[in-house]
């Protein structure tokens, strides 16, 4: 399989995203300059974590309007898996290809903390490594990941099972403590209706390995590469 | 004419300086070379008070690739193709005056040292002392220093990975903000600061220039403080997404084959930075100051010179090379404009508009005064040393409740609500993350790993600066092994008062003494150093601060160390002294004593090769795999320790004995030299020949297990009082 791995300047988790799947999942990937217009032959894309154009503006306000994002749309369009992660997610609601926005903390300070996440949807292309209800420890890094979007668009999110990820304590209880960053009903991750586009504030990247406290984030990308597998068979 | 005093009060320079610059050149210098003999003499390029001292200082190993002072930073190589280049700055003075914009600018500035030498950064710390939190001001300065650090660093994409937070008052109006950044070079590409032949030209990237920062080295960081206060534009404002852009567009700039050096502009801007390259080339400077790109209409030269503007570096291109590296830095959306070449001959001619406007020996410009001193002993701190530590009564409170009182601290809790704010995960090589006593990165592609520290105890170094300044490079060393590593290299940086008072000369040597013989018995070089001198506070002179930065390597990453405790039924010992609780002579400059007893005194103590062997001793075991945890035993002495490991492990821990009559001292004195460790009681023995191989003393103090805290039968504490005490303590110290 191989990952796309969109770089902005400004970006700064290509080089992680690209170990994680490529050094340690053993998956091919290459990165994607925000000035191409059109991209090459991949199998998923990744719009990783960093600060594209510092975040000036609004995270990811910017970087929405790169040459590179209307390739991306229509490589979703015709159904290809598109994660965003952190800024990416942040770029992805900014460009729309997900609903809603990420506004600062409500506490207003970053926050570099381990997270759980439940699992509240396995049957997307992004989460059928996991099983509805387990939590997976994967660290998050943002001064702005405050998932924030009107009423029916909550209620449809939630409707259609489109809510992936909420942050939980470790035995996945889902409470109003727990929120690190005042998102509403705790959501960590969601997927478009399609279910083949998906933004996450947490960084799976950045839980790889064990060495590096864990690797819970490789059943998000495990997860990919099986359903391409699928695609194949 | 004779220059007026207010033109050299303004540069910081002394009518005795001004006369050798006079004399050197055989006449009066223009204005414009004026301003650059002020940059270039000031203490903070110049190093005018240190220079001699620090030229003492051991910087020779068979792992040093770049000797220290030959380029921004010395070289250390940890083998497998890898090595590392590492250096502290100082921002204090602009801290002080703009906490957010102050810090941020000086993580800006150590970054771009460490990626001139070609080096990817791969971490951060910062180490901070502020006056103590429980006033508004103090909490401004700490909120705007956190805030910047945290927005620069995060932006930017380095991992903050660990430092240390100290309050005294001795720091209030003058607040240090040590920025250390370590930078990873593959394949022994490293780079030189310096062209390669006359001709070269060079080139500056990345920011347009502004009047920002001017006279920031020689106004803010080179004189008596306190009067500086209305300096605010001399400070400097950081743009961490340019410099970003800058790191990966200088890196790979690197990769052309007609880029042939690369220079940081940091303090006293493209003066400094251009002419240390001409020094370096032992070359002459053409500079077209005219080209250079600025964001402010009406520059004069002067103002160009001495701009201190953020997110700058200088290249040294080979003539006719010069399109591909135009075109790379367009492709990262940089302004890259040629402002001079090197060519033969000695002086730096500086041009506008076509026209000469000076012409100046480089040698003569860079080869600041040396002020030589030997201190004497106030005779205060004889005084201070010789204090009867048993005077100080014993507290009417329980040891126990003692105990929480401490552990919520400043100096004491937990730094987790500051560091939360730093993104410490970032190139996912963070094995140890902040909190322990020293952070643990893997090198990937390596099974090695490195670990790094810095300390520095001012209140120890007031009380006696030679031994206190060894203890600090020990207990930077000692940090790095209870993890497992070993040490392999050390930076510094000095932050001292006044040079000009004898009390200050008296420190300052005495340090760079004390400095120079720990590392020496540690055999471990001082690689590169920072000096930011004329910390003052109401007029007093700050504690002597000669922060210590270490760097560790493992040969086995896998097989490190933490601090926290493991396992019920392991078992507790303390190595590096043979009795569980301290005496009344460990209170010498404690915590404890300071923040109870308001006092500092006491007479330090260092036994350098019983810390050697017993480092050693703890390193071999981790190395064999015995140990389940190691913590340094250090501010807040053995009592803390056991506290820390036991919270951050979520185990609680039975000490067998009490602390007996004189409790506070035996619980809170911080005598040098010990680790606490647990391990498997089958490992117990292996330990023990380990030690005893070592001529290590050693004591089984109690073991693991349960969930309260229990030392005999003086204290018996709720685990969660414990945690609580500890982590809460920070915040409510600091916003209560």
């Amino acid at each position: 399989m191989k990952f796309g791995i969109v770089v902005f300047p400004g970006t700064w988790s290509e080089r992680d995203t690209h170990h994680a799947v490529n050094g340690v999942l053993g998956q091919a990937a290459e990165y994607i300059w925000h000035g191409d217009e059109t991209l090459g032959q991949y199998d998923a894309i990744i719009i990783p974590g960093g600060f594209s154009y510092g975040d000036f503006l609004r995270a990811g306000a910017i970087a929405r309007f790169s040459p590179v994002m209307e390739a991306v749309r229509q490589f979703a369009d015709k159904g290809g898996p598109v994660l965003g992660i952190c800024n990416g997610f942040q770029v992805l609601c900014e460009s729309g290809l997900l609903p809603g926005v990420l506004m600062r903390n409500e506490h207003l300070e970053f926050r570099c903390i381990w997270t759980d996440l439940k699992v509240e949807n396995d049957s997307t292309m992004f989460t059928s490594k996991a099983t509805t209800g387990e939590t997976l420890h994967i660290p998050m890094s943002h001064g702005e990941g405050n998932y924030q979007a009107d009423h029916a668009t909550i209620d449809q999110l939630e409707g259609n099972g489109q809510i992936v990820l909420r942050y939980a304590d470790s035995s996945g209880k889902v409470t109003p403590d727990i929120n690190p960053n005042g998102s509403i009903n705790n959501i960590a991750g969601i997927v478009n209706g399609r279910g083949n586009v998906m933004g996450m504030m947490p960084h799976p990247e950045k839980a790889s390995e064990k060495l590096i406290g864990g690797d819970d984030g490789n059943v998000i990308f495990n997860s990919l590469i099986e359903s391409f597998a699928a695609s194949l068979a | 004419m004779p220059v007026s005093q207010e033109t050299l009060d303004e540069i910081a320079l002394s009518r005795d300086e001004y006369e050798a610059i006079v004399d050197r050149l055989g006449r009066e210098p223009e204005p414009l070379e004026l301003g650059l003999f002020g940059a270039l003499w000031s203490e903070h390029c110049g190093y005018k008070h240190t220079k001699a001292l620090l030229r003492t200082l051991p910087s020779s190993s068979d792992r040093l690739l770049v000797a220290p002072g030959a380029e921004n930073a010395g070289v250390v190589d940890l083998g497998d193709g890898l090595s590392v280049c590492f250096k502290i700055e100082s921002h204090n003075h602009p801290s002080a005056v703009e906490p957010f914009e102050g810090a941020a600018t000086g993580v800006g500035g150590i970054i771009r040292d460490i990626f001139a030498m070609g080096a990817r950064p791969i971490a951060l710390l910062n180490s901070l002392r502020f006056g103590q939190p429980d006033n508004a001001r103090t909490r401004y300065l700490l909120n705007g220093v956190i805030g910047g650090i945290s927005s620069y660093g995060n932006c930017i994409g380095i991992p903050d990975v660990g430092g240390e937070i100290f309050f005294s008052d001795t720091y209030k109006g003058n607040p240090l903000v040590n920025a250390m950044c370590v930078g990873l070079i593959e394949d022994g590409k490293i780079a030189s600061a310096s062209a390669k032949e006359p001709g070269d030209l060079l080139m500056l990237v990345g920011a347009d220039t502004g009047r920002d920062g001017i006279h920031g080295a020689s106004g803010l960081a080179s004189r008596a403080f306190e009067e500086q206060a209305e300096m605010r534009s001399a400070v400097q404002v950081g743009n961490p997404f340019l410099e970003k852009v800058l790191i990966e567009a200088c890196l790979e700039a690197l990769d052309l084959p007609g880029v042939v050096g690369l220079q940081d502009c940091g303090a006293a801007g493209i003066t400094s930075a251009a002419i240390e390259m001409a020094e370096r080339s032992v070359m002459g400077l053409k500079l077209l100051i005219d080209e250079v790109p600025r964001r402010e209409e009406g520059m004069t030269p002067y103002e160009v010179m001495l701009s201190e503007s953020q997110e700058r570096m200088l290249l040294a291109v080979t003539p006719g090379q010069e399109g591909p590296v135009f075109d790379l830095f367009e492709k990262w959306d940089l302004d890259a404009t040629i402002i001079g070449n090197f060519e033969l001959g000695e002086n730096v001619r500086i041009y506008d508009g076509g026209v000469e406007i000076t012409s100046t020996p480089v040698i003569t410009l860079t080869d600041a005064p040396e002020y030589k001193f030997t201190g004497v002993k106030p005779e205060w701190l004889t005084k201070l040393q010789n204090a009867d530590l048993s005077a100080n009564p014993i507290p009417s409170q329980s040891p126990a409740d003692m105990l929480l009182k401490i552990l919520a601290s400043p100096n004491i809790a937990s730094r987790f609500p500051i560091y939360r704010q730093y993104d410490y995960h970032v190139q996912t090589n963070t094995v140890v993350e902040p909190g322990g006593d020293a952070a643990v990165l893997r090198l990937k592609g390596s099974k090695r790993g490195i670990a790094l520290s810095t300390d520095c105890n001012g209140r120890i170094c007031y009380l006696d600066p030679e031994i206190g300044t060894a203890i600090a490079v020990a207990e930077a060393c000692r940090n790095l092994s209870v993890t497992g590593a070993t040490p392999v290299a050390l930076t510094d940086g000095l932050n001292f008062g006044n040079p000009e008072t004898p009390d200050v000369q008296f420190q300052l040597s005495e340090s760079i003494a004390g400095m120079s013989r720990a590392a020496e018995a540690f055999k471990i070089p001082i690689v590169s150093g920072n000096a930011s001198l004329y910390n003052q506070s109401q007029g007093t002179d700050i504690f002597p601060t000669p922060i210590i930065g270490s760097l560790g390597l493992l040969e086995d990453v896998e097989k490190h160390s933490t601090a926290g405790f493991k396992s019920k039924g392991d078992v507790i010992v303390l190595i590096g002294t043979d009795s569980t609780w301290d005496d009344i002579n460990g209170l010498a400059g404690s915590e404890y004593l300071d923040f109870i007893h308001d006092k500092v005194e006491g007479q330090p103590k260092l036994d350098i090769d019983l810390e050697i062997r017993t480092q050693a001793a703890c390193r071999k075991a981790i190395n064999q795999e015995l140990i389940a945890s190691a913590h340094d035993v250090s501010d807040g002495g053995v009592a803390v320790a056991i506290a820390e490991s036991a919270v951050i492990g979520e185990i609680g821990a039975s000490i067998n004995s009490a602390p007996g009559e004189r409790w506070d001292a035996a619980m809170f004195g911080e005598t040098q030299s010990r680790i606490i460790v647990s391990v498997k009681t089958e490992n117990l023995a292996a330990l023990e020949s380990i030690t005893t191989a070592n001529n290590v003393p050693s004591i089984v103090i109690g073991c693991v297990g349960g969930n309260t805290l229990t030392f005999g039968d003086a204290i018996s504490l709720p685990l969660d009082d414990v945690d609580y005490a500890w982590k809460n303590g920070f915040i409510r110290a600091t916003s209560d």
